[in-house]
């Protein structure tokens, strides 16, 4: 590991002062939260000199709301912590869950939400389950907040649509309608400790007659980012979301996929597996709204 | 041999004595030692798989501020230049992607690194060989234009390095007189030994020439020998100490790091540390070979197999040496044929240079003779197990390789199998299972132990085995046992090499079978001295002296008035019987007796996404006698892990160029705790009638029916075979989507 500064800021405009004092002299400013991502890739490929400015400290990034309509995830908060918050585990189901994947319960001490999310894996976990949970980013700018729907936040592989001078709060949600349910699925050859093959998010709400009024799905790993796929969650809308339903979405997400060849599967095996990913979430997400 | 009945300590399960520094972390392992003004070195690797080296210029990595010394393979002797060398340095062709080509020593690791970047090798890129079909095919291009099969020069050179035969018997009249053949073939995938520990070193030189290494190793004295033979110095100049070690498996009997730390540290007058990361660990270290093998079973309706043929092609990296001789010794050692032909392929390719692997060569062989066996049990409708035991080899049985098995505990593996619960029960709705058979013939070799006796009676034995797993606990059982002390009054030290006698590496699973046969003797030359000793306070002859339950006594019948005299009584007053009490013991030990094992595995198949999940695995095994049980039950567990995982998603994944995909733990999947189900275990003891205890060496048989066990079981839960491994969900997938 290269040399690098440190700057751990105790407000937000504090933050941004040091970002906007970085950019103008020409240095390379990097945002630190838990650090699983950043420290792993400093150490092992990325050792060039930088300026580390550690969120932790502030209070926004560190907050949890739960309000009438909206539900506020700070972007520094340990996802070991969101996993003990009993009432964001009965809101969120699928989101928790994504986030719960991802590491061993050492790493989940300190990896975060708003870490996977700025980290623009195409493979990152918790980012379809952002997507299917209609999330929004809520990004620090020395002109004020703006705010940027998570599908439209990650703009290439290991890229997001922030400057060197903005960092993101935090995430915020509409409030689930009654009987919502969401789940998010993701394929890796062993049981954990790895990186998707393939992942699918599903968000899923009926009417009190049974019929789905409200689906989003949303596909990882298949693309250099996160899909919002549409189609899928017509196929949803409208119907029970039986089988046959499930299966529709299931082949509207093996279409909508444009996966790659490597090391980890091939381009038929994710387009394959992705859809079956979809379906087996629906499922979940459609017991859970109507359970 | 002893009866079990007669045993006390011998089968206990105490805790073993690194046990404490170990889990409190005040073990030292290879990257743990420092000294005072030491320098770090890094190695500048080859980009290519095949190249030719046209020139190394190292000036401007020399001018760099804080480089101490920069050495490429030219500044190896001339006269240590065999293939070790030059896999430790390259000369004229760098042979596989990642080959050391130069190395670097200065005040930081970063700097090191930083002072690669200015090394100027100029490359002439070479085709790359990569696969057995590419390196045996007509006109393939060489990775060594100067090497013949088996050295026949009336032959053009080839890239088979060598070919070896065991026959027996008519074959072509076996098929002939068979009900059912089944011929197929199969691939398994290289793999690495995955242990924990990189290696590391540090070394250091003085004036005089004397040099002295730290380094994690399973043989100190095999380290000092070949440091000695790259760098052309006498085994005396070199002392070898041990670190702990975190992993071996085969992958640490040989040397990469070494040699150039004490070049290094000779021309910088400084110390030299050197520790691999994990990609250096997969790019430039042994694996084990990638094979493909070709098997032929011929068998009458009654099972009775009439004869059978095995082909087998064993990549060995970029030089010569697959454990292919081993692989054929293996591929047909448990079973007692009338007809039979093996035939071995050592076939190079540009990738790295093989190194020892568990059980090297059989799990390969082994995987594809197993899988076979069980198609003709299919075929005829017989259960598995009871096929085997219809022609299972037992004492008396040649075997293919030649000698005649003694005592062996292959039929008494697969009758505990036939009648254990986890074989009986019926297996559930969509689960899969299969049965294969393991073998490892063990090896004995030199080893040398002493036995000091301290003042208060405390035991301390010194020998010269590396601890791979858990030897030091089966030293001190036997030493309890044999001297009638208790476990806790002993400890083992391994030794370096100037503080202990010759000990051949810790490898083919001979340490508690033969250091233990040493440490045995060792206690035993104690007992004698503790009877002279005993006679003389006494005034008796020594032939009226017994020892008994960790006491000297006259023996019945003489007329002595005395108490018996424990060996902290006899130390306590050694100063006045005629010194210090100090038993050794030095030996070439043979006859150290086969371990056959039986294993069988439930597994279930996601027939969406190609997943196959292990529910259960039972490994039954002959230990000959389990010294330390938990110890071997430890050692049955890993290699069945390791088995699984090569089996199910282990795989060096290469580009076309020959650049390796998945150089770390993330890509190159070895199992994690929570893939694995709990692997039950049956210990069988066979007694080894070569060693006083019984002891067979049980550290590599565990590795080498796995794979064809899981193969096995996913053909029954698939309906057919896929004959390749890794059995990876990709791979499975596209085999249902192909059957479909």
């Amino acid at each position: 590991m290269s040399s690098y500064t440190f700057a751990a800021p105790s407000s937000v405009d504090e933050a941004l002062s040091v970002l906007a004092n970085s950019s103008r002299r020409g240095e390379r400013a990097q945002i630190l939260a838990g650090g699983t991502d950043v420290i792993v890739q400093m150490r092992s490929f990325d050792n060039e000199p930088r300026l580390l400015v550690d969120i932790k400290q502030l209070a926004e990034t560190n907050e949890v709301s739960i309000g009438e309509d909206e539900i506020f995830i700070g972007s520094a908060i340990a996802s070991g912590v969101l996993n003990e918050n009993d009432e964001l585990k009965r809101l969120f189901p699928g989101l928790l869950e994504s986030a719960d994947l991802i590491g061993s319960t050492q790493i989940q001490g300190r990896a975060s939400i708003g870490g996977n999310l700025c980290n623009s894996s195409p493979a990152g976990d918790t980012i379809p389950a952002l997507i299917v949970n209609s999330a929004v980013c809520v990004i620090a700018n020395s002109d004020g907040n703006r705010e940027v729907p998570v599908e439209d936040f990650v703009t290439g592989v290991g890229q997001n649509c922030m400057s060197s001078e903005e960092f993101l709060i935090g995430m915020k949600m509409p409030r689930p309608p009654a009987r919502t349910g969401d789940a998010y699925l993701r394929f890796i050859p062993r049981t954990e400790m790895d990186i998707a093959v393939a992942g699918a998010g599903v968000s899923v709400s009926f009417d009190d007659g049974g019929t789905c009024t409200r689906a989003r799905v949303s596909i990882g790993a298949v693309a250099p980012t996160a899909l919002l796929v549409p189609e899928a969650a017509d196929a949803l809308i409208g119907t029970q979301v039986d089988d046959s339903d499930l299966r529709a979405a299931e082949a509207a997400c093996s279409a909508a996929a444009s996966p790659i060849t490597d090391k980890r599967g091939t381009v038929e095996y994710r387009r394959k597996v992705v859809g079956v990913l979809c379906r087996r979430a629906g499922t979940i997400a459609r017991d859970r709204a109507l359970g | 041999m002893a009866e079990a009945v007669d045993l006390k300590a011998i089968g206990t399960r105490p805790i073993r004595p690194d046990g404490v520094d170990k889990v409190t972390g005040r073990a030292n392992f290879g990257a743990d030692m420092t000294l005072p003004g030491m320098v770090h070195a890094k190695v500048l690797r080859s980009p290519y798989a095949h190249a030719r080296i046209k020139n190394v210029d190292l000036s401007k990595a020399l001018e760099m501020d804080g480089v101490f010394a920069a050495i490429c393979g030219r500044d190896l002797p001339e006269e240590g230049a065999n293939d070790l060398s030059i896999n430790i340095l390259a000369r004229d062709k760098a042979l596989y992607h990642g080959h050391a080509v130069a190395a670097v020593a200065a005040r930081t690791p970063a700097l090191a690194e930083q002072a690669l970047d200015l090394i100027e090798v100029d490359y002439e890129e070479l085709h790359p060989v990569l696969s057995i079909d590419d390196a045996i095919a007509d006109g393939a291009t060489l990775v060594n234009e100067n090497m013949y099969t088996n050295g026949d020069r009336s032959q053009p050179p080839s890239n088979v390095a060598a070919k070896q035969k065991f026959e027996r018997g008519d074959v072509e009249k076996g098929f002939a007189e068979a009900d059912v053949v089944v011929e197929e073939s199969y691939r398994v995938p290289t793999a690495h030994q995955g242990y924990i520990e990189p290696h590391a070193c540090i070394a250091t030189i003085n004036e005089a020439g004397r040099a002295t290494v730290w380094c994690c190793t399973q043989g100190q004295f095999d380290v000092r020998s070949m440091t000695a033979g790259v760098l052309n110095k006498k085994v005396s100049d070199i002392k070898v100490i041990p670190s702990e070690i975190g992993g071996g498996f085969g992958g640490k009997t040989t040397i990469y790091l070494e040699p150039v730390a004490v070049k290094l540290s000779e021309i910088s007058g400084r110390p030299v540390k050197m520790v691999m990361n994990r990609e250096e660990v997969f790019r430039a270290t042994g694996p084990t070979s990638a094979t493909l093998c070709r098997i032929k079973v011929g068998a009458k309706n009654d099972g009775t197999i009439t004869a059978a043929t095995a082909w087998l092609a064993y990549e060995a990296g970029a030089f010569p040496g697959a454990p292919v001789g081993p692989g054929c010794m293996s591929v047909l050692a448990p079973y007692n044929l009338e007809n039979l032909l093996i035939e071995g392929l050592d076939v190079v390719v540009n990738k790295p240079k093989v190194a020892a692997y568990r059980a090297p060569g059989a799990p390969q062989s082994m995987h594809a003779m197993e899988c076979t066996i069980d198609e003709v049990a299919r075929k005829i409708g017989m259960d598995p197990i009871d096929l085997r035991l219809k022609n299972a080899a037992d004492e008396g049985t040649v075997a293919p390789y030649g000698p005649r098995f003694p005592a062996i505990g292959l039929v008494e593996c697969l009758k505990a199998a036939r009648e254990h619960p986890n074989y009986l029960s019926e297996k559930g709705e969509g689960v899969g299972r299969g049965v294969a058979v393991g073998f490892w013939f063990n090896i004995g070799m030199q080893s040398s132990a002493e036995v000091r006796i301290a003042e208060n009676g405390a035991v301390t034995i010194m020998e010269g085995s590396p601890d791979i797993g858990g030897s030091r606990a089966s030293m001190c059982l036997m030493a309890a046992e044999t001297l009638g002390v208790s476990y806790e009054t002993i400890n083992a030290h391994v030794g370096d090499t100037e503080a202990t006698g010759f000990c051949n590496v810790t490898g083919g699973s001979r340490t508690t079978f033969a250091t233990g046969l040493a440490v045995v003797q060792a206690c035993e030359d104690i007992i004698a001295q503790c009877k002279e000793r005993a006679a003389l306070t006494w005034d008796l002859d020594v032939d009226q002296v017994d020892w008994e339950d960790g006491k000297a006594v006259p023996k019945p019948g003489v007329n002595a008035d005395v108490q018996p005299l424990s060996l902290a009584d006899i130390a306590r007053s050694a100063g006045r019987t005629g010194g210090p009490l100090l038993g050794r013991a030095s030996l070439n030990a043979q006859g150290p007796g086969a371990s056959f094992s039986v294993n069988w595995t439930d597994v279930t198949l996601d027939r969406d996404t190609g997943k196959v999940d292990v529910l259960a695995f039972t490994a039954v095994q002959d230990a000959g006698r389990a010294i330390h049980p938990a110890y071997v039950e430890g050692q049955m567990q890993g290699g069945a892990v390791q088995g699984l995982g090569w089996a199910l998603n282990e795989e060096y994944i290469y580009d076309q160029k020959g650049v390796m995909e998945n150089a770390g733990f993330l890509d190159y999947r070895v199992p994690v705790a929570s893939d694995m189900p709990m692997i039950e275990c049956q210990i069988v003891e066979v007694p080894n009638p070569s060693h006083p205890y019984g002891v067979r060496g049980v550290g590599e048989t565990p590795i080498v029916a796995p794979l064809a066990a899981t193969s096995n079981a996913v053909r029954d839960v698939l309906g057919y075979r896929i004959n390749d491994l890794p059995l990876s969900p990709p791979r499975v997938l596209a085999s249902l989507d192909e059957s479909n």
